[in-house]
């Protein structure tokens, strides 16, 4: 696509892509990290986001960095080492009208950040929580991550003995409602299952393989680009009509294709490929993961689906203002509740 | 025998988990009724049921609420502990005992009173699982009849303390009376104890710190609360649940105007509560000791990314899991100072539970106005003990949320820039995410920013922003409460404290005066980072005695820090770290100990 047509084209709210945009990266030329994002910045303009509303969030580590580079208009923190989950939490459940987008990467997620991801997800706190998974610690030069798989070596040589932890395979165990697997160098995927991410209203786990250039793209890397594109397995292709646009434009046949309605009124199609995939059953999905990992695969798509999990909202029963602007008359109580409790402590 | 009235310590010894508590209380409340200026400690194990624990109520005329080392009458019903518990007491003083436990040799001028209790509870309370509950009430008669408590005003705290549950009610009334009758059948009074009514306590109200820190937070606005229970902070959030579900339920939807989560850890505790406090909610937590450790990274980074929040410390005593159930002033130089890096907090020290109740609020206001995190050091003495007070005053003072800029405001200014000190008071000025305005966005991070809130690692914009930072701590001082000064003219000796120490102090104070003519002056530190009162007083001392209930003197070595030489040599540490809430006596001696070792050098 041209620079013209780039900037003539605008979306639903009259923005063009370039207002989506923000610094420019640092990190290395060809990082995976920096495919997602600019799949991120896609399905923003797509969705026709209000950057406003939305909050960016990360950890610590190259993946953590990103924020900076997509969605410049919106507010983004980036916390302490493993802990954007809980700065996630605090942020929502102080203003629900948020839309939060957390960026973590597998050191962050699986190792220093594995409580606070499994909390995360026991909340069903609404946050688009991307896993950029490439299997080592850029930042540091190289060391293993929780997500490497056995067998897989470092530049130098070494090899890792270590079973990998699935993020996906524990999201689904923990009952997260929204479970997705994909692969930087795959726009056409990743775009329609972060469209789908967007529309979903509890946590939404997308552990994305993001082979890194520098330390982990040399043969014996398992999260290399030829070794994820060799082995990838895609479950089925994947659609995404957003609530204001009409349901006619679903292409795939009927028979061949299963719909998902997300409780915001958008569609997730998924086309199916090879096997009859099922995303609302859970076990399956989780058949599914260690069957095609025991056959050498990686699986990429919509692994687990449930649309209707009880929402943070619910849980904790908030009112529908944010709570951050109540105004004064309403989080202080009146003079008389303070008599009140006064009369009932005193010598009566 | 001269009769001893309305001035002496009871110490119930009972095992923990027996429900001695609730007597304890009614005893406590039965005086509080009576007119007389009452305080309660509870010495508890940590554990639920089984180990020893002790509760101390002291009457005292004087209004005098501390610790006070010596028991004037001890009821003893825990065998394990008895004998010790025995041999502790002094001459002339009264001793409760329970036949069932073998008496082992008391000396002749130790008044001892043996009471039947198992006789006694086995004749009110026929369920058999009941009675090591019911029990505590037989001691609470005894001890009104001894003491010359209104059975009346028993009955009323009994009724007050067990509500409105009728069966209940009647079974432990029965168990006073019983007690109460025995006693003054069986009994002949030998011991100088005795109560009569005051109007000492009139219009007063008795509650523990920690539900008074929640009260002062629900006034105070809070909107979003996490916690991770921990002793002896628990209480306080536990107590904030209860008021915020009965008075912050929005009428119309009968939703909530709250958000209280029980976090994994102290960790993401203080997680939640920065990413509220960074969009806009009145954000706190509350731990202990251990929790402030393992908040220690994410503090830092609400210093330096200047996130509003609030974080209670109930102090226990440490280091490491320590005495979880004893009190301590452990954590002030940690708190003055915590993270990695150059920080300082905000810290504010209250001393009695109208503090709590107050810094509750204010701590909110400070938060928002600096975009800090704000520190109030309270401690298990004042936290979970029971305290007098006059009733708190409703708040006149409107919430202050600091410096926000909404979309209208920003559409207004030339250029918002996250971390620009336009006023020059180190404050700059901030948005809140979700604000409509497309000048609104900046990032918030820990590593190094600029002003426009980019990332930077320039030697200058570091220099330059760690520089405003201190500014801004210069502005704190000017916010912060200011401290409690009471200058005695002549006096040479100052002493200056904070927290719960006030309360001995006080009593010290006239035991200095009574004893030995020395006059004090006194000064009660309130809040870091310290006023200009805190210098101006040293100066005008000669000798400043600063008490700590800590080993290593902390608050001592944080003010040799801030007045430096040749003033710093002014300071004198007294220090008590036994884990018992501090008394007046130690404060005097070891007072007098240093003035007298002084006179004799000098």
């Amino acid at each position: 696509m041209s620079e013209a047509t780039t900037a003539a084209k605008t979306n639903r709210l009259g923005l063009s892509k370039q207002e989506y945009r923000a610094a420019k990266s640092t990190l290395c030329p060809g990082c995976g990290h920096d495919a997602i994002s600019s799949s991120i910045i896609e399905a923003a303009y797509d969705l026709g986001l209000e950057q406003f509303r939305v909050v960016k969030l990360s950890g610590i580590g190259c993946s953590s960095k990103t924020p900076a580079y997509f969605l410049g208009r919106s507010h983004g923190f980036n916390a302490v080492h493993g802990r954007m989950p809980s700065v996630a939490t605090g942020v929502y459940a102080a203003n629900r009208t948020l839309v939060p987008i957390g960026v973590s990467g597998d050191g962050d997620t699986a190792s220093i950040g594995m409580g606070q991801f499994v909390h995360l997800v026991r909340r069903n706190v609404p946050v688009v929580y991307l896993i950029e998974n490439n299997g080592v610690y850029g930042l540091t030069k190289g060391q293993f991550s929780a997500t490497a798989d056995v067998g897989s070596k470092q530049k130098g040589g070494r090899e890792n003995e270590l079973l990998p932890i699935d993020c996906c395979a524990l999201a689904i165990e923990l009952g997260c409602g929204f479970v997705a697997r994909s692969f930087s160098g795959d726009p056409k995927q990743l775009r329609p299952i972060l469209k789908a991410a967007f529309s979903h209203r509890g946590t939404a786990i997308l552990d994305v393989i993001s082979p890194c250039v520098t330390f982990a793209n040399h043969e014996g890397s398992t999260k290399s680009y030829d070794h994820v594109k060799a082995k990838d397995d895609p479950l089925h292709e994947i659609g995404f009509v957003p609530h204001f646009e009409p349901m006619e434009p679903i292409e795939m046949a009927p028979g061949e294709v299963r719909d998902v309605a997300m409780p915001d009124g958008s569609h997730v199609t998924l086309k199916k490929l090879g096997e009859d995939y099922d995303p609302g059953d859970a076990l399956g999905a989780l058949r599914t993961l260690h069957e095609s990992r025991a056959a050498g695969k990686l699986v990429t798509g919509i692994l687990y689906l449930e649309p209707e999990r009880r929402t943070f909202d619910e849980e904790y029963d908030l009112t529908e203002a944010p709570l951050s602007t109540l105004p004064p008359e309403i989080v202080r109580p009146g003079r008389e509740v303070l008599d009140e409790i006064m009369a009932g402590l005193g010598a009566a | 025998m001269k009769p001893i009235v309305n001035d002496f310590s009871i110490q119930v010894a009972t095992v923990n988990g027996s429900g001695s508590q609730t007597a304890n209380t009614v005893l406590m409340r039965s005086l509080f009724q009576m007119g007389i200026p009452v305080s309660g400690k509870n010495l508890f194990p940590s554990n639920i049921a089984g180990l020893p624990t002790w509760f101390t109520i002291r009457a005292s005329r004087e209004g005098w609420v501390a610790r006070k080392k010596e028991i004037d009458l001890l009821v003893a019903m825990n065998p394990e502990t008895a004998a010790d518990d025995a041999r502790g007491m002094g001459p002339g003083t009264a001793i409760v005992w329970s036949d069932a436990i073998p008496k082992p040799s008391i000396p002749e001028d130790r008044i001892v009173y043996e009471v039947p209790f198992q006789k006694l509870v086995e004749a009110v309370c026929p369920d058999a699982r009941l009675r090591k509950l019911v029990v505590n009430m037989i001691y609470v008669g005894v001890v009104a009849q001894i003491l010359g408590v209104d059975l009346a005003e028993v009955e009323k705290a009994l009724a007050q303390q067990l509500g409105a549950k009728k069966k209940v009610l009647e079974l432990n009334r029965g168990a006073v009376r019983s007690g109460f009758e025995w006693a003054k059948e069986n009994l002949e009074e030998r011991d100088p104890y005795r109560v009569e009514r005051m109007e000492a306590t009139k219009g007063k109200i008795l509650i523990d710190g920690n539900a008074a820190a929640a009260l002062g937070a629900m006034f105070g606005g809070v909107t979003v609360v996490t916690w991770y229970p921990i002793t002896p902070s628990s209480s306080l959030v536990e107590s904030l649940i209860d008021y915020l579900e009965k008075h912050r339920i929005d009428p119309e939807t009968g939703k909530k105007t709250f958000c209280v989560i029980q976090a994994e850890d102290e960790i993401a505790a203080i997680g939640v509560v920065l990413g509220a406090g960074w969009a806009g909610a009145r954000s706190m937590t509350s731990t202990s000791g251990p929790g402030i450790s393992l908040m220690t990274e994410f503090v830092g980074l609400g210093y330096y990314a200047e996130i509003p929040a609030v974080i209670w410390d109930v102090q226990r005593v440490g280091p490491s899991t320590g005495l979880p159930t004893r009190t301590s002033q452990g954590d002030v130089l940690k708190l003055a100072t915590l993270s990695h890096g150059d920080t300082k907090h905000v810290v504010l020290f209250p001393a009695s539970v109208r503090e709590c109740f107050d810094f509750g609020i204010a701590s909110f206001d400070l938060a928002e106005r600096l975009q800090t995190p704000v520190f109030v050091a309270s401690d298990l003495d004042l936290g979970m003990n029971v305290w007098m007070s006059d009733p708190f005053p409703y708040p006149e003072t409107p919430i202050d949320r600091g410096k926000v800029l909404s979309a209208e405001e920003l559409a207004k200014v030339k250029k918002f820039e996250r971390y620009r000190d336009v006023d020059g008071d180190g404050i700059p000025y901030r948005t809140l995410p979700g604000t409509d305005h497309p000048a609104a966005g900046y990032f918030t991070r820990g590593s190094g920013h600029d002003e426009a809130a980019r990332y930077t690692e320039r030697p200058d914009d570091y220099v330059r922003n760690l520089d405003r930072l201190s500014r801004k701590y210069e502005t704190a001082r000017t916010l912060v409460p200011a401290p409690e000064v009471d200058p005695v003219r002549g006096a040479e000796v100052g002493i200056l404290a904070y927290g719960t120490s006030h309360w001995a102090i006080e009593e010290a104070r006239e035991q200095l005066r009574a004893e030995e003519g020395t006059k004090t002056s006194y000064l009660r530190v309130r809040a870091l980072p310290f006023t200009a009162e805190v210098r101006a007083f040293v100066e005008a001392h000669e000798r400043v005695y600063v008490v700590d209930q800590n080993r290593d003197a902390q608050m001592a070595a944080l003010l040799a820090l801030e007045v430096g030489s040749p003033l710093a040599s002014r300071l004198r540490s007294v220090r008590h770290y036994n884990g018992l809430p501090v008394d007046a006596r130690s404060i005097t001696d070891a007072v007098l100990a240093a003035e007298r070792k002084g006179v004799l050098v000098g």
